[in-house]
């Protein structure tokens, strides 16, 4: 549960959102705008904590209520990538450089941090653009980009906040098949805030909220 | 990964003008120590480089560097009586404001005790000392005067032999080297007609005086030439200049020469010190204050440049916290890039200075410790300036990035 502010005043964002995801599992999370969602996944990436609830990432508790059980930043470091609507890639890094500062953040030395840097935009087909800018890239490269940042660290848990609003269908469909084979082959848990429609059949499982509550979807 | 490092080579058309702006900010922070350097440098010039170990003045005056002195031309011959000095110079220093070539010409005139004192002292770069008694000079280079040159001052006009370099008074004007009897020709130069004027005069007085009446004699002599007047006195120099041996003590030559009722007696070191705290010191107070004022005012716009860079980066700051960047991982991207700034703007005002500050009116004096001194006060400044970007980078949540 989540509430901001109090008295006249209070509004609840979150009533009853739980959900469960397995490792390599791909989650969708649909729903009208104001539904809470985004509230929902500010706070299990750990940066907006709920006024009451649990979450476990990777079999560990993670937070009560509004309270850390874990060093938060560590934690998200370790356990969590985060991909946003807009690619968000630091504008004075190139393509590499962006991925490599993420593992670099994680205690890798800068030429292990490089190598799996170029693995990563290799595997996502974006080894050509390393040295590219953002400013250079078009929209879908972008997201690649933030895919491979989000990925750097082997998270446990990726998530993703409407990743193809800015992308064209077709470009949409590729990024969502692309979480899809990445949450497969890496066994890591996606879960995709999004409003896309096109693509569900990309997802192994799709929950709706509305209201601050979460229900599966069927 | 040096992301300050990145950012700079990103933006590097953005970086180099900031720097620049600071460079040259702190081009002026650096001219007001070389000027003030300066002015200390052009002041103790010649007390430094004529030599002399104690200055005979005019009674309960600081001597010629602070305010007219004025002595009787023999003072040298008594003070070569006392023992232990072993040479006597008479100097004389005057300011004139004349006109060479059309132009304004502001000169310092030195007069130097030939055959005693021929100027061997003088930092010469072209040319030679002096080497007669009459119608010679040693100019400054600031003077603008070429070696050969001809300048007629009253009624002699004197050829310019040798050429001396950053020979300053602490007035800030050229100084032209004379010798003494030339100096005061030139300071005393009184038109024939006014001679003529005053010979006629001294003949009415002398004609209506008690002495005249009596001694009806005595007039014929009135219209005499003055130095052919055994009564009149003639000019006076400005100081004695004296050399001890080697083991005298100063002080006790100083202390007889203070035993004379019509005389003040100063040691070279003493005579510095007047001077510095002197004329040179308002000066001195007036730049250091405007030096410490352009200083704080660098701290703040360096503060505003760095407080307006960060905030250029706060999303990417958000960004880097979200992935889990540490806090010194961000301060350190800020302070370095402050810290580079600061050192590229001081770069470029050393450079800028070296071509800028020869074309001053006055000597601009850049000594290493002055350098080092202000590249520290500059590392401090781009640290302390800084502070607010480092507040603000630190104030930002990680959640800002999805916005």
């Amino acid at each position: 549960m989540k509430t901001y502010g109090s008295g006249n005043t209070e509004v609840q964002a979150m009533q009853d959102a739980s959900m469960n995801v397995a490792h390599g599992e791909i989650v969708a999370l649909l729903g009208p705008s104001g539904a809470g969602k985004s509230t929902f996944l500010t706070a299990i990436g750990l940066i907006n904590l709920p006024t009451s609830g649990r979450i476990t990432i990777d079999n560990q508790l993670v937070v009560i209520g509004p309270q850390p059980m874990v060093n938060l930043k560590i934690f998200r470091r370790k356990h969590l990538g985060f991909v946003f609507q807009k690619s968000n890639l630091i504008p004075f890094l190139s393509a590499r450089e962006n991925v490599q500062i993420a593992i670099e953040i994680n205690g890798f030395k800068p030429r292990a941090a490089r190598k799996r840097a170029l693995q990563l935009l290799d595997e996502l087909g974006m080894d050509s653009r390393a040295d590219n800018f953002p400013s250079m890239l078009s929209g879908g490269q972008q997201q690649r980009i933030a895919i491979s940042r989000a990925l750097a660290n082997r998270p446990a848990v990726i998530l993703a906040d409407e990743p193809t609003a800015a992308l064209d269908s077709h470009l949409g469909r590729q990024v969502m098949e692309l979480f899809r084979d990445l949450a497969h082959k890496h066994g890591t848990a996606v879960i995709v805030v999004t409003h896309d429609q096109r693509s569900l059949d990309v997802f192994d499982t799709i929950y709706e909220m509305e209201d601050g509550i979460i229900k599966p979807m069927h | 990964m040096n992301l300050a490092v990145k950012d700079i080579k990103h933006n590097l058309g953005r970086f180099t003008l900031t720097a620049v702006g600071i460079g040259m900010l702190l081009m002026v922070v650096m001219g007001m120590g070389g000027i003030y350097r300066g002015i200390i440098e052009d002041a103790t010039l010649l007390i430094d480089k004529i030599g002399a170990d104690i200055w005979v003045v005019q009674h309960n005056t600081r001597g010629p560097f602070a305010e007219i002195s004025r002595i009787p031309q023999n003072i040298d011959y008594r003070t070569l009586a006392i023992p232990g000095v072993v040479s006597a110079r008479k100097f004389v220093q005057h300011t004139i404001q004349r006109s060479y070539q059309n132009k304004r010409l502001r000169m310092t005139v030195v007069g130097l005790d030939w055959p005693v004192d021929k100027g061997k002292w003088l930092p010469l770069v072209a040319g030679r000392i002096l080497n007669q008694n009459h119608y010679e000079m040693v100019a400054d280079r600031s003077l603008g005067m070429a070696l050969g040159a001809k300048i007629k001052l009253g009624k002699d006009t004197y050829k310019v032999v040798g050429i001396t370099s950053n020979m300053i008074s602490s007035g800030g004007d050229g100084i032209g080297f004379f010798t003494v009897n030339d100096a005061l020709d030139i300071q005393f130069n009184t038109p024939a007609e006014a001679i003529r004027l005053e010979r006629a005069a001294r003949g009415v007085r002398l004609r209506k005086s008690d002495q005249g009446l009596k001694q009806p004699g005595l007039i014929e002599y009135a219209y005499q030439e003055s130095n052919q007047l055994p009564a009149l006195e003639s000019p006076r120099v400005s100081a004695v200049m004296l050399s001890i041996a080697p083991g005298a003590s100063p002080e006790q030559i100083s202390s007889i020469i203070a035993g004379w009722n019509d005389v003040s007696v100063f040691t070279r070191e003493d005579e510095r010190q007047l001077l510095l705290k002197g004329s040179v010191e308002k000066v001195r107070r007036q730049i250091g204050l405007f030096r410490a004022l352009l200083t704080i005012i660098s701290a703040i716009i360096m503060a505003l440049i760095l407080y307006t860079l960060t905030l250029d980066k706060l999303h990417s700051i958000a960004l880097l916290k979200l992935i889990g960047a540490s806090n010194w991982m961000i301060l350190k991207l800020i302070l370095q890039q402050a810290i580079v700034l600061g050192m590229l703007g001081f770069g470029i005002a050393y450079l800028l200075g070296q071509k800028i500050f020869p074309r001053f009116p006055r000597r601009v004096i850049l000594s290493d410790d002055d350098l080092v001194q202000l590249a520290l006060i500059v590392i401090a400044i781009s640290v302390v300036s800084s502070f607010l970007g480092i507040w603000k980078a630190m104030k930002v949540a990680p959640n800002e990035a999805l916005n």
